[in-house]
């Protein structure tokens, strides 16, 4: 086990003795929705590393690189970032994705910029926001939403 | 009942699963040369993901049973400022549930008096800095990706919830001052 996976392990761990100290019948509603969620998500979570396995074991580094590595330049990140705005991967699972992309010869910045507006950018809850927050702020926080993502990712780009 | 169409919805997870795994072998059947490589990645990723899986959905499970949707609003109704941007990435970043659940808590936010950066700035905080997520992130990018997309997100998003809120205050004054030359 990593430290990652201890550190990450030791934390739930935590949290839930506070938790049973605090509110035993709270605690226990909290497990169901934990189980709950963890049935839910499994079989995604199954699909994306069956995928992953048949991507890392097709698609040669430099075709990925080329695509959405150094090399595919400013319009590779940007036709990620929008495929990433598009996309409903649950955020969970999109991790493990980015790591195997980056894995294969992605680029830092294509990464960031996938993850960043497939999380922030919701294509599929977007009528519900406009319905909620109205048109305006739904578009403002959308659209300038994949702008500071294409800006994060050109420092992280830098950075990393 | 929604129970009935949950089920049905997990059911449906399952299935594709099964037929994402037949589709994979009959691949690997035409290829057998890729078997090793594909199974290894594969393997190797399971690994990865089931040791931390339960343990991010307990602390999911615990928050969205512990934070109350009334605590939220009760704290980030009335704040502004430094520490009103502060807890909205805080309070954003707690796992309370998905997406669309946010939107009508914006809503309760905004009807309490907070104002209009908050409020950007805590739905793009719950969308995309989730405290789980970072925990995976971690797990398979590592410390210094993960660091580096938190700190700059928290940043940006800031930036881009003060700016909306001047832009859309700025044209609703816009607005209400060509609406009163109308009705003089």
């Amino acid at each position: 086990m990593s430290t990652t996976a201890i550190i990450i392990n030791l934390l739930a761990l935590g949290c839930l003795v506070f938790a049973l100290v605090k509110d035993r019948g709270r605690t226990k509603q909290s497990i169901g929705v934990a189980v709950k969620s963890f049935i839910r998500i499994l079989p995604t979570v199954f699909i994306i590393i069956v995928i992953i396995g048949l991507l890392m074991a097709f698609a040669p580094p430099d075709q990925i690189s080329r695509f959405i590595g150094e090399q595919a330049g400013f319009g590779g990140l940007l036709a990620i970032a929008a495929l990433g705005a598009v996309l409903h991967i649950p955020a969970l699972i999109s991790f493990p994705l980015a790591a195997s992309l980056l894995q294969s010869g992605a680029g830092v910045a294509s990464v960031a910029a996938f993850i960043t507006t497939l999380t922030m950018i919701g294509m599929v809850t977007l009528p519900l926001e406009i319905k909620e927050l109205g048109k305006k702020m739904a578009f403002l926080r959308n659209g300038l939403s994949f702008i500071i993502a294409i800006i994060i990712a050109l420092i992280m780009g830098v950075i990393l | 009942m929604p129970d009935k169409r949950k089920a049905r919805k997990v059911i449906r997870g399952y299935l594709l699963f099964v037929a994402t795994l037949i589709a994979a072998a009959i691949i690997l059947w035409i290829f057998p040369d890729k078997i090793t490589a594909a199974t290894t990645t594969t393997w190797n990723y399971f690994l990865e993901i089931i040791m931390i899986l339960p343990a991010v959905m307990i602390i999911m499970g615990l928050f969205s049973v512990f934070v109350s949707r009334e605590l939220v609003v009760k704290y980030l109704g009335k704040t502004s400022g430094l520490k009103g941007i502060l807890l909205a990435v805080f309070f954003g970043m707690l796992p309370t549930g998905p997406l669309y659940v946010a939107f009508p808590l914006a809503v309760a936010l905004r009807s309490k008096g907070a104002s209009i950066s908050n409020i950007i700035i805590f739905l793009s905080a719950w969308a995309c800095i989730k405290l789980p997520q970072e925990l995976v992130e971690l797990q398979f990018l590592g410390i210094e990706f993960m660091a580096a997309r938190l700190v700059l997100t928290i940043i940006f998003v800031a930036i881009m919830g003060l700016f909306i809120e001047r832009l859309i205050e700025w044209t609703d004054k816009k607005r209400i001052g060509i609406s009163q030359e109308v009705e003089k």
